[in-house]
């Protein structure tokens, strides 16, 4: 198995085959809404499901980065097109899969446009898969800025307005931006993540600059040992940058905006996967390649996780947007992930990756809801919702199912990665960090079960009629990210097994022998 | 053998997992309603025939299986597994008992309700019996958090089953949120114990206590975390407020979740980790404390509920607190006991107070009476019921109770022990108020159309009073505490006797007024503060709404206009600082000229001043 996929080279065929569905979409299905649906199911279905024959054939005991591919591109600069996965890329290329496939049948009933929708919906799955697998930081940087870029379309074109009102001393600047509408949110996204990742390239060149201005490629980078003072702060940039994109306080405006306005399937793949990215960035390379920054910095990337946690709850508590709340509760448990990440444990960095996991896969499931209820009720505002459980029990169903895992219960994917997080900040140098972690899942059982009993549960409300369940392709995402929180809820080695092959050396890298 | 011990205990544990996947994956199935109900009944029957031979011709050797869970560098981090000894083994039969003899009184008790709703309601059940059968066998602290926060869901799923009237919701929410509070301090405390022990597993942890490695530094605030699971779960207080608000599910829930299994959850943690709880003697009296003051704040409430089934909860409350306290003053055997027949007993009279629900619509004692003349089946087990749970002899009430009270009593803690004796006179008084109220006294109503349950219903409920009668037989033949003195034996059948004779006097022959002796002075403020339970309610919506709500909109608002402010600020500017500067691109030639003009002036003078010097 493990010849055959290096032969069709696996991850290239993964990275591009959403690529290609693209440019077919766009050459060959003008005016033909199903053959759209179709070939993006078709390339979507081929990156899934050799992502799963991947996952499966990747060998545990070898451990490091299987699959490999190079091919050089510009052999003066060392910059070459070099692709490989170690077991948390690999996790992360199964998410992205699963979320896409789920997103491709969550917007099924996009009208406008669709022919377009879908083309960039997939260019940026190209992009997304192509962080995850490149071992190349300049190509990974390119597949960066396409996983960033379709987004300012995607939402200013589809997406919807909310309604925020300005108050407070900066009431005037609210009315020159224009903040609620989808084009100020667009704009929001992709300017903060373009500033971002102005800190990257800046890290990245100042890496490649001081190893010898040889080679871009991560195994070389991690090979060479850098100055402490130059890993300070380049960590620091890697931070910055990458840390907008997963959210990070106070850096995190965009998300909500951004979430709440973008059509479902980018949101999905928005919060499910992109964010996902930024932690990865942190984790990868932040971590990766320069580890006595990472063991001296921690306490800051921890200290700001805890306030992500506790502070992200609180205000999805205060939303009245059903997709507010859900942007939120994802700064909440990004803020986990950078928890678990900073205790340098193995259960906490376990935890960290699986939470990315586990929340990518949750939040996709909650945005598919989300649209789902919006597109029967035409409305977002929770409290005037009322009893739907009685015309949408399926809906209901999954949102509970969601929302437990969000919470952290048990038989739930989320509960693993909560506990492995509170293993990994108990055990760390920083034992309060349990605290607001634990404090945050309490305040995640508040505002999910809150919003639930409000949309779901009580008398019908007089405001809505001719609700209903949901139905034919919707069905396939909601089961599909159900499935997936149950089991790898109950079977958490499924996922632990490879991601603990790749954490342990990390960890051995950053704390030494 | 010991090895098929272990297999029919995980044997007993797959059968109501089987039947909740069935019914929770082939919709049809669970949408046809009593079908769905007889597949759940059939899977529990079988595991009770499995959990009986287990108890009964089992190898009575300890056996305990473990299989990785949690992946870890140097072995698994975590695993899962069963244990089967005395205390899982004795569990796994009261457990599947109750909820098989639940399933088939819901048949009855729920036939009007929709296919689909009675579907969904024997599903959850399905997945509660599993739950709570798995929180039973659990070998370690890890998988029993995992079970105790799955019958938890069980429980919110249940209490709401009703979702679409907002009490129910309210309720099921309460619920989850509250012994969720106390959930916290469990999984927190496990946590802490592995990081220093290095193990969630009970074995390897009790060895370490006896060797001494255990206690370790802070280990009384780690088995303080551990109990505050108990606390939630068990409604200790503060916590208890959210048993009563339970009862909006159906009765049979109550019976089953919230007298019989559930809730007892927490007492059989204390019990399964006592050898733990002993190494950190101040946790143990802390719990003895809790428990004794529970018990006789939960007991002066249901004095003065008039809601059948709130006095039940209150009583259920109080019960489980005397087994806390047993606990807490080192006598976890006679806890356990409690445990047990309680487990039948309460279960009866849940079961009952629910036929009579059924029969005569209402639940308010006062709107009933007379009713032992309408329904003399259900009047008979119900009285069974109170008997057993004042403390009549020959009932297993008496007891186990009894074997509490000299516990207690040999080992010194004579405060806890007043306490429980005055709650045991409460106990008598209270049932035997809800007796007299209900069942004798007089008819506010006619009950023509009153009548005793259907088949479905009362077989439960005579198998129950038959098994309470039973059990009470054999602990008088000598299998309680062997040692009580006399005069406690004594004490404990006056008090319940003085309980049985205030009630009557009060409120069948009328000899004395009740709210006569409501209104007298130290009687008449706990009268009133047990009526509005002691502002605890008030506090905790107080607490959610003012605090934690408001502190909330407080932080949205910052986020929304204070960080996410500084940023529209610092873009606003930019847009204006653009418009400002675009004002100099205007496309006429004469104000580019005139710049060129002053730039070139700028140069010159910048070259004099500067350039020249040396």
């Amino acid at each position: 198995m493990t010849d055959f996929l290096v032969r069709i080279h696996a991850l290239s065929v993964i990275t591009w085959s959403p690529f290609v569905g693209a440019l077919l979409i766009m050459f060959t299905a003008r005016r033909h809404p199903l053959a759209v649906r179709l070939i993006a199911t078709v390339s979507v279905s081929v990156s899934t499901v050799l992502s799963i024959l991947a996952y499966a054939a990747y060998n545990r005991d070898a451990a490091g980065f299987q699959f490999y591919e190079k091919a050089p591109l510009v052999e003066q600069l060392g910059i070459g097109y070099e692709l490989g996965v170690d077991g948390i890329s690999l996790l992360m290329v199964l998410l992205t899969s699963i979320i896409i496939f789920a997103g491709v049948f969550a917007s099924w009933t996009v009208a406008t446009r669709s022919q377009e929708f879908y083309a960039l919906l997939l260019a940026l799955v190209t992009g997304v898969y192509g962080v995850f697998v490149s071992l190349d930081l300049f190509v990974f940087f390119l597949f960066y800025e396409l996983a960033v870029l379709p987004m300012y379309l995607l939402i200013g074109i589809w997406g919807s307005s909310g309604d925020v009102r300005p108050r407070g001393i900066f009431a005037w600047a609210y009315r020159e931006t224009g903040v609620g509408s989808k084009e100020y949110a667009a704009m929001k996204l992709t300017l903060y993540l373009l500033f971002g990742s102005a800190f990257i390239l800046v890290g990245i060149f100042a890496l490649y600059v001081s190893a010898g201005a040889t080679s871009f490629s991560f195994l070389d980078l991690e090979a060479a040992s850098f100055d402490p003072r130059l890993q300070r702060w380049v960590f620091l940039a890697f931070y910055v940058g990458f840390g907008i994109l997963a959210g990070i306080w106070p850096l995190h405006t965009w998300s909500p905006d951004g979430h709440a306005s973008a059509p479902t399937a980018v949101s999905m793949l928005h919060a499910g996967v992109l964010m996902k990215l930024g932690a990865y960035g942190v984790v990868r390379m932040g971590m990766g390649l320069l580890p006595d920054a990472a063991a001296s910095l921690v306490w800051l990337v921890g200290g700001i996780a805890c306030i992500n946690v506790v502070y992200g709850a609180l205000s999805a508590m205060a939303q009245v947007d059903l997709k507010y709340v859900i942007a939120y509760s994802s700064v909440s448990h990004m803020g986990l992930v950078m928890l678990g990440a900073a205790t340098l444990t193995e259960a906490g960095l376990n935890g960290s990756v699986f939470q990315m996991f586990a929340h990518g896969v949750m939040t996709g499931l909650f945005f598919a809801l989300v649209g789902l209820v919006y597109e029967k009720a035409h409305s977002r505002a929770i409290f005037s919702m009322g009893g739907f459980g009685r015309a949408m029990p399926g809906i209901a169903t999954a949102f509970t199912i969601g929302g437990l895992s969000s919470l952290g219960l048990p038989a739930t994917s989320g509960f693993v990665a909560e506990l492995l997080t509170f293993m990994g900040a108990w055990a760390s140098a920083h034992p309060w960090w349990l605290v607001p972690a634990v404090a945050g899942t309490f305040l995640t059982a508040v505002y999910v079960l809150r919003v639930a009993k409000q949309i779901f549960w009580g008398p019908p409300s007089p405001h809505f009629s001719h609700l209903e369940d949901a139905k034919g392709p919707e069905w396939v995402a909601i089961v599909v990210l159900v499935a997936v929180i149950v089991v790898f809820g109950l079977l958490p080695s499924l996922a632990l097994a490879p991601v603990d092959t790749a954490t342990v050396p990390l960890l051995a890298r950053i704390l030494g022998p | 053998m010991a090895a098929q011990d272990l297999r029919d205990a995980l044997v007993v544990l797959a059968l109501p997992f089987a039947a909740f996947l069935l019914l929770g994956v082939v919709r049809p199935l669970r949408r046809r309603g009593r079908l769905a109900g007889i597949v759940s009944i059939v899977a529990v029957a079988a595991a009770l025939v499995v959990a009986v031979r287990l108890e009964l011709f089992g190898a009575g050797s300890d056996a305990v299986g473990l299989w990785p869970w949690l992946p870890g560098d140097g072995g698994p981090m975590a695993s899962v597994g069963a244990v089967v000894d005395v205390l899982s083994r004795k569990m796994l039969v009261l457990v599947t008992l109750v909820s098989l003899l639940v399933q088939i009184y819901s048949l009855g008790y729920l036939h009007e309700e929709s296919a689909p709703g009675l579907g969904r309601y024997f599903a959850y059940h399905a997945l509660f019996a599993f739950s709570m059968l798995g929180l039973v066998l659990s070998p370690s602290f890890l998988q029993m958090f995992i079970f105790w926060e799955l019958v938890g869901l069980c429980s919110y799923l249940l209490i709401g089953y009703y979702y679409d009237r907002p009490s129910a919701a309210r309720a099921a929410v309460k619920a989850f949120w509250i012994t969720r509070l106390g959930d916290l301090g469990f999984v927190a405390g496990i946590v802490m114990l592995w990081a220093a022990t290095g193990t969630f597993d009970f074995a390897p942890l009790f060895a370490m206590a006896k060797e001494g490695t255990i206690p370790f530094e802070g280990f009384g605030l780690v088995m303080f975390l551990i109990y505050l699971g108990a606390v939630g779960k068990s409604a200790q207080f503060p916590l208890h407020v959210w048993l009563p608000d339970a009862m909006e599910g159906p009765t049979p829930v109550s019976a089953l979740i919230h007298a019989a299994t559930m809730v007892t959850a927490g007492v059989f943690m204390v019990t399964r980790a006592y050898p733990l709880f002993v190494a950190a003697p101040d946790v143990l009296w802390l719990i003895g404390t809790v428990g004794a003051f529970t018990a006789l704040l939960a007991a002066t409430m249901a004095c003065v509920e008039n809601d059948i089934k709130r006095v039940l909860a209150y009583s259920t409350v109080s019960q489980l607190s005397f087994m806390m306290a047993a606990i807490g003053s080192g006598v976890p055997r006679a806890g356990f006991l409690h445990l047990l027949t309680h487990g039948l007993f309460k279960a009866l009279l849940f079961l009952g107070a629910g036929a009579v629900i059924h029969a005569v619509g209402t639940n308010d004692i006062f709107r009933m009476g007379r009713l032992f003349r309408a329904l003399p089946g259900t009047g008979t087990v119900f009285l069974v019921g109170t008997l057993a749970l004042a403390g009549i002899p020959p009932l297993p009430g008496f007891f186990s109770k009894e074997a509490i009270l000299t516990g207690v009593w040999e080992s010194g803690r004579t405060g806890v022990f007043a306490v429980l004796a005055l709650t045991a006179f409460l106990t008598a008084f209270y049932m035997f108020r809800v007796m007299f109220v209900a069942f004798f006294g007089r008819a506010h109503a006619p009950y023509e159309h009153a009548h005793d349950a259907p088949p479905s219903m009362a077989v439960p409920l005579w198998v129950l009073a038959g098994l309470t009668v039973l059990a009470g037989l054999r602990l008088a033949m000598g299998g309680g505490e062997e040692h009580a003195p006399p005069w406690l034996l004594a004490l404990s059948l006056a008090l319940a006797v003085a309980g049985f004779v205030l009630a009557w006097a009060a409120y069948q022959a009328g000899v004395v007024s009740a709210s006569a002796l409501a209104s007298t002075f130290p009687l008449s403020l706990v009268d009133s503060l047990a009526r509005r339970r002691y502002f605890l309610d008030a506090l905790y919506a107080g607490l959610y709404r003012g605090v934690m709500l408001g502190f909330s909109r407080l932080i949205g608002w910052i986020d929304r206009y204070l960080v996410d402010g500084l940023l529209n600020f610092l873009s606003a500017c930019t847009l204006r600082g653009g418009d400002l500067l675009r004002g100099i691109q205007s496309g006429r030639a004469q104000d580019y000229l005139y710049g060129v003009a002053f730039g070139l002036l700028a140069l010159v003078v910048w070259a004099q001043l500067w350039l020249r010097r040396p």
